[in-house]
């Protein structure tokens, strides 16, 4: 399988890998995926007062274009509201990697793994 | 050392140089049909395909005039199991016998036999990734037809027992096929010996061309096949088509080579794996695919756990190896071999096969050890499953959203 030149760049050069303190009320975090299916996302986001998510990191197990696209989407939800988060869509993660058909999936968790990570964030103040 | 580094022999290898100087004159000046006889071009090719057909016969113990010529071992099986079970289904019955471990060119033949209206039995193989003989046995009845075993495993290099499979089919009266595409040069095959009726080979497993194998045919007691390619009669009659001078003279001389250089060359091939599992043994969290005892000595398949094979892949691309995981294909499904072994489906998704060959070096040993020893920490540094696992918590107790 032939990767596009930005699944490598990511894949090569990961950007916001590692771990916020998932215990901390500001961080919301989403794991998503399953050992079995060959991928796991985990994506955890640290909002601010206002709203705003000031930070992300990634940690995934799975294929190349499973890493990328997490490493996508952290640099994508920074400086965006978690409202304006859950509006990136698969699709726009699929384009921008040129990911084939069969690894549409990977955009597809990444997709997930925001909003897994922004509903964590929400039940931890009550929404 | 020339990067990136072949470690993939079980794919398929390089043509030996010497194989290659073997053929080319028959695509030039020994051009001839084999099959005429009305002048020289044609002996000439003929004497070439004949001297090709004992020398095949020489490496697996057999007779020249058991040996019939086919494309490759796909071929050869599909003539094997197809050819074989027809012919007998009127006076045995009709159910087959194989390993869920087989190679998909036995395991998709056998389905297509179902479609057929025959009944299959798909055994289970043990954790180490060799058939148990009591299941075997428990296996057979009365109207079984045909058994098909293959020696050496492609993905983990297991040899199972063929010499007592060959017993209990005989005693049984059941024809025994065995796809013996991944044993030449490998282990000692002794047709004249072990109880198999029908055996496949494949040239460009060992150093041979592709597109070219062959299928002993067992004549005493003989065993009878109903051809599954018409036309002009070649082969007996078992398989039409005009011989592919070049690439047959060019499997007996690869077959030449592996029974004279076999012994050796296994000792080289087997120094060469033990130092690379030796290499990866102090990698934590690795596990070894299949039993190391009764194993070819060019195979290494090992798990190494949190990682997932694809991206393991893209890590190591100066390493040329194959993962178990196929997040390549649409399925998801990971290898379905390292699955009736028992592993789990995240170490199935973890596992590299490496097979070392006739033109593997130290050197590059040395270097794989070194560079899959980087990648690994690096991947491991990006799984999440790695972090659970140094937390302390077990995989198998995660209730996780499967997609």
């Amino acid at each position: 399988m032939s990767y596009s030149v930005k699944v490598i760049d990511h894949y090569e050069n990961p950007r916001n890998v590692g771990s916020l303190d998932k215990d901390d009320s500001s961080v919301g975090t989403g794991m998503v995926g399953a050992p079995a299916c060959g991928d796991v996302m985990k994506l955890q986001i640290k909002v601010n007062k206002s709203g705003v998510i000031e930070d992300a990191k990634f940690k995934t197990y799975g294929c190349g274009s499973a890493i990328a696209s997490s490493s996508l989407v952290t640099e994508w939800v920074k400086g965006k509201t978690v409202d304006q988060a859950l509006s990136i869509k698969n699709t726009e993660i699929a384009e921008e990697l040129a990911l084939p058909p069969v690894k549409i999936h990977c955009s597809i968790l990444a997709e997930d793994a925001i909003k897994a990570a922004v509903a964590d964030y929400k039940k931890k103040h009550g929404e | 050392m020339k990067l990136p580094i072949y470690l993939d022999y079980s794919a398929t290898t390089p043509v030996d140089p010497r194989v290659a100087e073997k053929m080319i004159p028959y695509l030039y000046e020994n051009f001839g049909n084999p099959a005429s006889r009305s002048h020289s071009f044609g002996w000439v090719a003929e004497a070439g395909v004949e001297e090709a057909r004992e020398q095949v016969a020489a490496l697996v113990g057999a007779d020249p005039k058991q040996i019939v010529w086919t494309s490759g071992a796909t071929e050869s099986n599909n003539l094997a199991i197809k050819g074989a079970a027809n012919f007998y289904a009127g006076t045995k019955g009709k159910h087959i016998i194989t390993v869920k471990t087989e190679h998909k060119a036995v395991l998709d033949t056998v389905r297509e036999m179902e479609r057929q209206g025959f009944e299959a039995t798909y055994l289970d193989v043990q954790e180490n990734g060799l058939l148990d003989l009591e299941v075997f046995k428990a296996a057979i009845r009365p109207d079984t037809v045909l058994a098909s075993v293959m020696f050496v495993n492609n993905e983990v290099g297991v040899i199972q027992p063929i010499a007592e499979l060959g017993e209990i089919c005989r005693e049984k009266g059941i024809i025994f096929h065995v796809d013996a595409a991944q044993a030449t040069g490998k282990v000692d095959i002794d047709l004249s010996k072990l109880k198999v009726d029908l055996m496949s080979f494949s040239a460009h497993k060992t150093y041979g061309p592709k597109g070219i194998g062959a299928l002993y045919v067992r004549r005493k007691p003989r065993i009878r096949l109903e051809a599954q390619m018409h036309g002009g009669g070649h082969e007996r009659g078992f398989r039409s088509g005009t011989l592919a001078t070049h690439q047959i003279v060019g499997m007996g001389e690869a077959f030449r080579i592996a029974r004279e250089e076999m012994v050796e060359e296994n000792n080289r091939v087997k120094a060469l794996r033990d130092k690379l599992l030796k290499g990866l043994q102090d990698i934590e969290a690795t596990f070894v695919n299949g039993d190391l005892e009764h194993r070819v000595a060019h195979n290494l398949n090992i798990s190494f756990a949190y990682v997932e094979g694809e991206s393991m892949i893209m890590a190591i691309k100066d390493l040329a190896v194959s993962s178990g995981s196929a997040c390549t294909s649409a399925s998801l499904e990971p290898s379905y071999v390292l699955r009736a072994l028992g592993r789990d489906d995240e170490l199935a998704h973890s596992s590299i096969r490496f097979s070392i060959g006739r033109f593997t070096t130290e050197e590059e040993i040395d270097y794989a050890v070194k560079l899959l020893h980087t990648k690994i920490q690096k991947l491991r540094d990006l799984s999440p499953l790695w972090d659970m696992y140094k937390e302390g918590i077990d995989l198998n107790t995660v209730q996780w959203a499967a997609h």
